[in-house]
C-alpha cells in the first residue's frame, strides 16, 4: 500500500505514464468501452454505469465525496446519497478517468490504492471501523469521507498533495466539462454536469454564437483619466 | 563557404507576440529568419469549441509549480492564440516603480510616454478595437453596474478582436474558430512568412551553445516532438544563427538558458529569478438575480436580469479607479470582469469561508449562470525562482498538456496584503446593497496565473536584471530576450499589449544589431513608431 508518495515516486509514476499510457490507449481501441454518449441518452441518472470491482468502487466514492449525487439504486455503496440528482459518478467521472485522452489510465489502480491506504490511516487515527466487506474508503460514512479528503486536500503537506489534486481534478473535469465527450453532443444529450450548470446549447452546426449578448446600455461612468483610445493613464 | 550544419541569419525561439514581432521585423528588413515553435500549427478552422480534454489541450499547457500554477499557450502564435485579447496599456506608475531600496526597477529609458508610440504601432497593427457599451457582454455590464452602484467608474476594455466578426461565443481559450480574435496567426506571423520567414512547429529547443561555422555565433539544438503526444520525441537537429531571439515564454526562456549556461560559459544571475505571476488574483461573486434587477436595474429579457455568465467575450469591463499612482503600492490594481471556462470550476469555495467540494459547492454550481468572476492584477514583488532545469524541455510533461515546473513561488507578506486589499475592494463592490456574495477561489493553495512574467527581465542594474535595456542577454552579444520573461514587474493590467510593444521597440535595435553582424538588412525599412502597420513584400 502506498500511504505517502515521494516526489521521486511520483516522477517514477509519471515515467510509467510516459511509456505505458500510449500503449494502453492503443489497447483500449481494440476493445472499446460502450459509447458514453449513448448511455447519456438512455440513462440520464446513471443507473447503468455501476460496477462492483474494488478499484471502481473506491474511485466512485472519491468522486461522490467531491460532487455528491443520489444513490443509483438502494444498495449503492459507492455513492453516499447526500445530495439530490446526479453527481460526479453519474456524470461519468470514471469514464473520464479512463478516457485515453487523459493519459492517466495506467495510474488509476495506484490512485485507488492510495485512497484506500489513506482511508485505513484515517480510520485508525479517528477510531472508525470501516465496513470490512468494502474497500476501506467506501466503508467510511460520508462525513468521514469528506473529513478525510479535507485533510488530504486542504491541510495535507508534502508532495503527495499533487496526487490528490490530480485525482480531484479528474473528477471535477468529468463533471464540469464532460471532458471525455465532445461538448456540443454532451450538452444536447443532457450530460448531468453541463445540465446542472445550465451550459448553453450550441447552434445546429455544433458551434456557439450569441446574437444577444449585451445590455447595450452605458452602465457606468468611464474613469476621468481615460485616454482617447479607452486606455488607463 | 559551405557548412554541413544548417544555418540562418536569425533563429527565433517561440512564436507568440515576443517572437512573432521581431521575426516579422527582421524578415521584412531582409534577414533569413527561422522560427522554432514547440507547439503545433493550427489554422482557424481547426480550432474546436469543445471541452473534451484532448481538444483544447493541444494548444494550452497547464503548468504546476511549487506555489503557483500557470496557464500558457503551446502552439504557433503562442499565448496570443489562447489569450482573452484584452489589449491594455500599462499605467505610468508601473514604469516608475521602485524596489525596497528605492531603486528604479524598469530601465530609465522606459516610461509610459516613451513606450506609448510603440503601443500605437501595435494597436494599429493587430489592430485593437475599442468596445462601446453595445459591445460589452452581460457579465461586463453587471460588473460595470455594480461598480457604479458602489460609487466607482468602470470602462469597457479595449480588445484585439474584430468586433464585426466576433460571435461572443466565449471559447477564446480554444483559439478563435471565427478568425475574429487578432492573434499572431492573423497579422505578424503571416506577414513574416510573406517576407520569407519559415515557421517550424513541434520543434522544442533544448540548448544554445557557441556555433562552429565561421560568422555564426550560436548553435541551437532541438528535438521534434510527436504531434499526438508531446512527451514523445521523434527527431532532432541543430541550426546555427548569427543572432538569436529568445521568446519561448516566461516559463521556458529561463529554463533553456539555465540548461545552456555550461555551454555558453556564463549566465547572468538574474536568469530564472524575479518571476512574477503578474499579481493575478481571481475571486468571484454569486449574483442575486432579483437584486441585479431591483438595485442595478438590469434586465436582459423579460423577467431575466442576468443569468448569462457564459455569454460573450470573456473580458468586458474593468474599473481603472485603483490604477492610481498616488495610492500605496499594495493598493494599486486593475479589477476586471473575466470569464473562465468550466475547467476552473473546481476552484471556487461553495460558501464564504466554506468548502470547495461537497453539497454546498454542488449547490453553488447549480447557480453557475449567476456567477461573476473578477480578476485583480496587483503589484507583486517578483518572488519566483526557478530550480535546476529538467533534462529536456521547460518542465516535466506528466501528460500531453499537464506539466510540472521547477519554479518555486512564495509570495511575500506585502504581496499577500495587496491581494487582501484587492479582495476587500471586490467584496465591497459586489456586496453593496446585497447584489452579490463574494467568494474566494480556494481549492488550491497554488496561486493561479495566466500571465507569467519577469524571469529573465530587462533593467539597468546587472545584479537584478538578466537583460540590458535593449533586451540583449548580458554577456551574450546577439542573444535577445523579447517575451514576457523580459518584462520587469507585474503590470496591473493584462500583459500582452505591453509584451508586444516592448518587442516592437526591441526589434528596431535588433535589426540594427543584425546589420552590424553582417546580416544583409535594410535598417531604413525598420518602421518608426506611428508609421503604419504591416508592409507587404516588395
Amino acid at each position: 500500500m502506498i500511504a505517502r508518495l515521494s516526489r521521486r515516486r511520483l516522477l517514477w509514476l509519471a515515467s510509467i505514464g510516459m511509456t505505458g499510457v500510449p500503449a494502453l490507449a492503443h489497447a483500449a481501441t481494440i476493445d472499446p468501452p460502450p459509447d458514453p454518449l449513448k448511455l447519456l441518452g438512455t440513462d440520464p441518472i446513471g443507473l447503468l454505469g455501476t460496477s462492483s470491482d474494488p478499484e471502481t468502487l473506491t474511485l466512485e466514492a472519491f468522486a461522490d465525496t467531491l460532487i455528491p449525487g443520489a444513490k443509483r439504486f438502494p444498495s449503492d455503496v459507492a455513492i453516499a446519497g447526500v445530495a439530490a440528482g446526479p453527481g460526479a459518478v453519474q456524470a461519468g467521472a470514471l469514464d473520464f478517468m479512463r478516457y485515453p485522452g487523459t493519459g492517466v489510465g495506467a495510474l488509476l489502480p495506484v490512485f485507488a490504492a492510495a485512497v484506500d491506504a489513506a482511508a485505513i490511516a484515517y480510520a485508525a487515527e479517528h477510531g472508525r471501523v470501516p465496513d470490512p466487506t468494502l474497500p476501506p474508503f467506501v466503508g467510511l460514512r460520508y462525513p468521514d469521507r469528506k473529513a478525510m479528503l479535507d485533510g488530504l486536500l486542504n491541510h495535507g503537506g508534502g508532495e503527495e498533495t499533487l496526487l490528490w489534486f490530480a485525482l480531484a481534478g479528474l473528477v471535477c473535469l468529468g463533471y464540469y466539462t464532460a471532458g471525455h465527450l465532445d461538448t456540443a453532443e454532451a450538452v444536447r444529450r443532457g450530460h448531468p454536469g453541463l445540465k446542472a450548470l445550465g451550459f448553453p446549447m450550441p447552434d445546429r452546426d455544433g458551434l456557439w454564437r450569441f446574437s444577444q449578448f449585451s445590455y447595450r446600455r452605458k452602465l457606468a461612468r468611464s474613469h476621468p483619466g481615460t485616454t482617447g483610445s479607452g486606455q488607463p493613464q | 563557404m559551405t557548412s554541413v550544419i544548417e544555418t540562418a541569419d536569425v533563429v527565433v525561439v517561440g512564436s507568440g507576440p515576443g517572437g512573432a514581432i521581431p521575426a516579422y521585423r527582421l524578415a521584412a528588413a531582409g534577414a533569413k529568419v527561422v522560427i522554432l515553435e514547440r507547439g503545433p500549427w493550427l489554422e482557424t478552422k481547426q480550432f474546436s469549441q469543445s471541452l473534451r480534454i484532448d481538444s483544447y489541450t493541444r494548444i494550452v499547457d497547464y503548468i504546476t509549480a511549487d506555489g503557483v500554477s500557470v496557464v500558457a499557450g503551446n502552439c504557433v502564435g503562442g499565448s496570443s492564440v489562447v489569450y482573452f485579447a484584452a489589449a491594455l496599456r500599462t499605467p505610468s506608475f508601473v514604469f516608475d516603480r521602485r524596489d525596497s531600496a528605492g531603486r528604479r526597477i524598469w530601465p530609465k529609458a522606459l516610461t509610459r510616454d516613451s513606450v506609448d508610440p510603440w503601443y500605437d504601432l501595435v494597436e494599429e497593427t493587430l489592430p485593437v478595437a475599442q468596445q462601446t457599451w453595445d459591445d460589452v457582454p452581460y457579465p461586463g455590464g453587471v460588473w460595470a453596474a455594480a461598480c457604479h452602484n458602489a460609487g466607482h467608474t468602470c470602462n469597457p476594455v479595449p480588445v484585439a478582436v474584430d468586433l464585426d466578426e466576433c460571435t461572443n461565443c466565449n471559447w477564446m481559450l480554444n483559439g478563435c474558430r471565427f478568425g475574429a480574435k487578432r492573434s499572431m496567426l492573423l497579422n505578424y506571423l503571416p506577414a513574416a512568412v510573406a517576407h520569407g520567414a519559415e515557421i517550424r512547429p513541434l520543434h522544442e529547443v533544448q540548448t544554445i551553445s557557441p556555433a562552429v561555422t565561421p560568422g555564426y555565433r550560436y548553435a541551437l539544438t532541438y528535438t521534434t516532438v510527436d504531434a499526438g503526444d508531446y512527451r514523445v520525441p521523434d527527431g532532432g537537429g541543430v541550426i546555427e544563427a548569427r543572432l538569436v531571439v529568445l521568446a519561448a515564454g516566461a516559463m521556458a526562456t529561463p529554463v533553456l538558458l539555465q540548461r545552456s549556461a555550461p555551454l555558453l560559459g556564463s549566465m547572468p544571475k538574474a536568469v530564472g529569478r524575479y518571476f512574477s505571476p503578474n499579481g493575478d488574483r481571481v475571486s468571484m461573486a454569486l449574483m442575486d438575480e432579483a437584486k441585479v434587477h431591483s438595485v442595478l436595474g438590469l434586465e436582459r429579457s423579460p423577467g431575466v436580469a442576468y443569468d448569462a455568465f457564459p455569454i460573450g467575450k470573456p473580458i468586458g469591463s474593468m474599473t481603472y479607479d485603483f490604477l492610481d499612482g498616488s495610492r500605496h503600492v499594495g493598493d494599486r490594481y486593475g479589477l476586471q470582469q473575466i470569464y473562465f471556462p468550466t475547467i476552473t470550476n473546481i476552484l471556487p469555495e461553495g460558501t464564504p469561508g466554506g468548502d470547495w467540494f461537497g453539497p454546498a459547492k454542488k449547490h453553488l454550481t447549480d447557480r453557475w449562470r449567476s456567477w461573476l468572476t473578477i480578476l485583480a492584477m496587483v503589484e507583486d514583488h517578483n518572488e519566483g525562482t526557478f530550480g535546476e532545469p529538467p533534462p529536456t524541455g521547460a518542465f516535466i510533461r506528466v501528460d500531453s498538456a499537464a506539466a510540472v515546473s521547477t519554479l518555486s513561488y512564495k509570495p511575500s507578506a506585502a504581496t499577500v496584503r495587496a491581494w487582501e486589499s484587492s479582495d476587500a475592494a471586490v467584496k465591497k463592490i459586489v456586496e453593496k446593497d446585497g447584489v452579490g456574495e463574494h467568494l474566494s477561489w480556494s481549492a488550491t493553495r497554488n496561486y493561479l496565473s495566466a500571465h507569467p512574467l519577469a524571469s529573465c527581465r530587462i533593467g539597468d542594474d546587472p545584479a537584478t536584471s538578466a537583460c540590458d535595456p535593449s533586451h540583449q542577454l548580458r554577456g551574450h552579444p546577439g542573444l535577445f530576450v523579447t517575451d514576457g520573461s523580459s518584462v520587469p514587474t507585474s503590470l496591473c493590467v493584462n500583459p500582452s499589449l505591453t509584451i508586444a510593444a516592448l518587442a516592437e521597440r526591441a526589434s528596431r535595435g535588433i535589426v540594427k544589431h543584425a546589420g552590424a553582424l553582417g546580416v544583409q538588412v535594410d535598417t531604413k525599412r525598420t518602421p518608426p513608431p506611428g508609421s503604419g502597420s504591416l508592409r507587404r513584400p516588395r
